[in-house]
Parts: C-alpha cells; structure tokens; sequence
C-alpha cells in the first residue's frame, strides 16, 4: 500500500519586458531581426563598454511588484552573477541578488479546491541572454546575441502551490496582471513568459520540505501539466524504492513526456556574484512609488465589478471580455461611442471569439478597432446592411481593420429597401415556387420562410427581411 | 590554506589549467592576498553599513528610446570564426 503523498512547488517565472530598447543600452528588442543587427558593445559584452540602466524597466518592476503585493526595495543594485557559457557575452550576467527591487508579496489565486495566496518571496531585474543554434553541418555552435540584454523580470514564489492547477492558475494570474499593466505580453509559447517548476514530495503530514528538482523548457501549460505529474511520479517511485531525490536541474521532453538531467548539485555553477561596479544604485523614491501607484490600470477584479453595476450583459460575457486587457480596451471603447454595450458584447462574445479559435489566435492580437466595431453596429442598426452581410464585413474587418462603412459603399452591399425592386423579386419567386404558394394558402405557415429565403437568395442577403415579409404576405 | 582541491575548483570556476610549477605560485599568491583579507578582517565593522559603490552617485538612467543602429558588422569583427552573421562556438550541449 502506496504512503499518502503531497506535492510542493514553487516557481521561477521569467518575464521579458516590453521596452521598446535592452536594459542597459539603446539597441532595440523589437524581435525577428536578422541575426546580431540589433547588437552594440554594451550588449555583447565589449571591453570598455559602459551599460546605463532603462528607466522604463525599473518602472515596470516597481509596478509589477505593486500588483502583486510587494514591498519596493527602495535602496536597490545590481550585482553580476558570473558563469562561462557562449550566449552569455560577458561572462557574467547582469542580475540582482542581494537587494532585489521587490520582495515579500502575494497574489491570490482561485481552484476548484478553493482560494489561497501564494507568497512571493521576490522579484528581481536581469537581462536575457543571446540565442544558440546548434550547425549539425558546422559541428559547432552559432550565436546571435539580438537577445542579449532584452529586460527580464524574475518572479521568484515561495514553495505555497500544492498541484497543477494551482500553478496554472498562479501563472494565469500573473499573465493577466502583467498585461493589463502593459509591461509584457506574456507568451509562454513565444518565450515572453518562462516558467520553472521547483517541485518536491513529502509524507502527507510531514513538516519538512522533501529534495526539489527544478524543471526547464515548459513551453505551455501542456508541458506544465504534464511535467509536474511525471516529476511527481518519478520522485515518489524513488522514495518507495528506497533511494533518495538529487537535487538537480533537469530538462523537460514535451514530446517524449519525460524529464532528464541537466546538472546536478554536485557540479552545481558557484556564481560569485559581487555587486556590479559600473551600475550606481538605484534609489526609488516615496514619490515615484505613488506615481506609479497612480497611474496603475483597473484590474481585472475591479472591472469585473464595475461592468456589472454598468452594463446589462452576462456575467459569462464579462469573464471572457475581462480575460484579456485587449478585448476589455475594445469593448469599453466601443460602447463609449456606440452606447449599445449588449451589442458590442454580442460581437466579441459571437464572431470575433468565433474567428479567433478558428485561426488559433490570442484576443491580444485583435487588429479591428473601436471605431470600426461601432460603425459596423450601427451600419445594423440603421437597417442599412442585414446581418448576413454585417457578418461578411465583420470577417474582412477582423483580418484588416478596414472601415466597414466605405467597404459597404464601395461592394455595393447596402440593403435595398426600395419596394419596387423588392416586389418584382418576389413576384418572380412567386412565379417560380408555385408548390409553396400552394402550400402557403393550404395552411402551411411555414412555407413562406422558404418564400421568404427564397427571395433574400434571389437579393444576395441584401435584403430588408422585414420589409420581404410583408410584401409577401400581401402578395400572396 | 589554500590545497589542490581548491586550486583545482578555481581553476574549473576561471576556465583556467595550471600547470604545477604555475598552481604552487598561484596558490603562494592566493595565500598572500588572503592574508591580507585577514588583516582587513581585524578591524570591528559592526553597525557599518557595507558599501557597493564608492561614489556618492545613483540613479543614473536612459530614457526608452531606440538610439543603436544596425551594427552587425561590427559587432561580427569581434568574433573569432562566423557563420552566417552569427559567432561561431565550439558545440555547446543541451
Ligand atoms: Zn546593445
């Protein structure tokens, strides 16, 4: 009989920030650029060369540790963390160790085994490191260092997360807090947002933390899942065996749903990290603090709220428009110019959810706008387009943002609803289903809808349906 | 003391293989500059606040605004061997 065993984890999320420039020089960090065009001395590490730190990063950090809970270390530096490896041009990595911007934080989190906190021990500023690709011609190793020195947040949890679906829904939280803030888009298929898995067992009841491994490359939630289950498995296979967990670093195979070892604690890398000469300390001010503090967006709870006490639409509806900063932008943007939130909420809950999926696409990605959204719904509303042809628009506007109004005048997709182009149609429609007009007048009320489809066929779905309607029913 | 097994973990650590006339005089040297910390350990810190930068500078900042341009060739002049605008490295594993 198998012992009662418990899961603990804890995460290292990475996150690269959405400066427009790296952290300490003015290359940009705009990405898929030809290899090594987006580099200087400062960023690869050049003798001589002299970083000055990005203002933009520290005001994300000190926002990000402001929505989860943190304490900003107001007297903060950095140090170098040194270890030789080729994507790493300096031989040492710019980092923070020993007064990280912020600490001792929390952000709560919701399972269907309830709500709980996960404290967040600290958050620390760093630079990413350039891009390996292995030249199976060559025999060797290639490097482009475009990445070298894009700013990277680290988010370090305390070990609080007992499962997969409390660490999913702590990285969904985190997701969502650091792009409604702006300060990433966090992609954990793109690499924006990387997530290590610290994770250990112990007897159910136990008071001491079992040996952790740490796990690396989860590329998605998939890999997440997958990879705390057979880690969990593995360790307490061991332990029942008898053997013990080393503590190591190992590497997730999504495709082989297995783990191997990467380095163990034995040749473990001793950083010698010492605080980084070149950069002067940072002092954040009581000021600059509530600055930020201020200019902080509505966050997804409080939005939540505020739309039900605003809008009339379903709290489903809100969970899913309020899921993403992007879609919450465009549908609040909207309704201020069209005043017709139910409708704006139909668009985004119906078609543009509907395409999204189709083209396996995030809401972050929207191209349309506001404007364009509202034109449409009132190009609706005006009876001027049916609805068959405002989903058609929608479509082109949904892949180019074009402005429907123009669209509609320029294909000639308006409605007609001019009575005598609409009654010759139907006269002709008439003439030709002579089985439903018979049916119709033997008490087949059904068999005008056929008529009546017949018609909007015959007018390209440009027709005024309740305009069809009546006309038939008079001329029949 | 600095023995061979820690002479032999720096040299792992700085990438560097000594032979053993050069490992006796490095750890000889070693040996003085720790004396020296010794000595600087002799004097009472406590209630000091440990300095990191000499200076009283801080704060010194850039705004977030692209002022690099595209600089791969000379960047590339610093790389001993290249392929395809990229260094090229001996074959990194994993
Ligand atoms: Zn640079």
């Amino acid at each position: 009989m198998h012992k009662q065993y418990e899961t603990v984890i804890g995460l290292e999320v990475h996150v690269e920030l959405a400066t427009k420039t790296k952290i300490f020089c003015g290359c940009s960090t705009e990405f898929g650029g030809a290899p090594n065009t987006h580099t200087c001395p400062v960023c690869t590490g050049m003798p001589g060369s002299l970083p000055v730190l990005n203002r933009k990063v520290v005001e994300y950090a000190i926002a990000v540790g402001l929505a989860t809970n943190c304490n900003i270390t107001q007297y903060c530096k950095f140090d170098r963390k040194n270890y030789f490896y080729p994507d790493n041009p300096q031989n040492y990595q710019i980092s923070q160790l020993y007064l990280p911007i912020c600490r001792n934080g929390h952000v709560d989190i919701e399972t269907e085994s309830g709500k709980k906190s996960v404290r967040i021990h600290e958050i620390h500023m760093e630079e990413d490191a350039g891009k390996m690709i292995h030249d199976e011609w060559e025999d060797c190793s290639l490097v482009d260092y475009n990445r070298s020195g894009v700013p990277l947040i680290e988010i370090v949890s305390e070990p609080d997360m007992r499962s997969a679906e409390e660490v999913i829904a702590y990285l969904e939280k985190l997701r969502m807090l650091i792009q409604y803030l702006g300060a990433s888009d966090c992609k954990l298929n793109e690499g924006s947002m990387r997530a290590d898995v610290n994770l250990s067992v112990r007897e159910v009841g136990a008071k001491e933390y079992g040996t952790r491994t740490e796990m690396k490359n989860l590329n998605s939630f998939r890999s997440i899942t997958h990879a705390i289950k057979a880690e969990r498995e593995r360790q307490i296979e061991l332990l029942e065996a008898g053997q013990t967990v080393v503590q190591e670093t190992r590497r997730w195979d999504e495709n082989r749903e297995e783990s191997y070892t990467m380095r163990s604690k034995e040749d473990a890398q001793d950083y010698r990290y010492f605080p980084d000469p070149d950069l002067v300390p940072i002092y954040i001010s009581d000021e600059w603090i509530e600055e930020i503090r201020k200019s902080q967006p509505e966050f997804r709870e409080a939005k939540m709220v505020r739309y039900k006490e605003e809008f009339d639409i379903p709290e489903y509806d809100i969970g899913i428009i309020t899921d993403s900063k992007h879609m919450a932008d465009l549908f609040e943007e909207t309704t201020a110019i069209c005043k017709q939130p139910k409708k704006v909420s139909n668009w985004l809950m119906g078609e543009t959810l509907r395409l999204l999926k189709e083209k396996s696409m995030d809401a972050e990605d929207i191209v349309f706008s506001p404007e364009h959204l509202a034109k449409l719904i009132g190009l609706v509303d005006a009876k001027a387009i049916t609805g068959t042809v405002a989903k058609e628009v929608f479509e082109i506007m949904f892949e180019k943002d074009i402005d429907p109004e123009s669209y509609v005048e320029e294909k000639g997709l308006k409605t007609v609803n001019d009575e005598g182009t609409l009654r010759k149609t139907i006269e002709e429609v008439i003439v030709d289903n002579p089985k439903s007009v018979e049916d119709y007048h033997n008490g087949k009320e059904k068999a005008i809808g056929f008529l009546v489809g017949q018609t909007m066929k015959a007018m390209k779905g440009q027709a005024d349906v309740g305009l069809v309607n009546q006309i038939l029913k008079e001329l029949l | 003391m600095i023995n061979d097994e820690i002479m032999d973990y720096i040299g792992i650590l700085a990438k560097l293989e000594l032979s053993a006339e050069e490992k006796e005089s490095t750890k000889k040297d070693m040996e003085r500059m720790l004396a020296y910390f010794d000595k600087l350990n002799e004097l009472d810190t406590t209630g000091i606040e440990p300095v990191s930068h000499i200076t009283k500078v801080q704060n010194v900042f850039r705004e977030d605004m692209v002022t690099k341009g595209d600089e791969h060739e000379k960047t590339l002049q610093n790389a001993p061997r290249e392929k395809d605008n990229m260094f090229m490295v001996p074959k990194i594993f994993g």
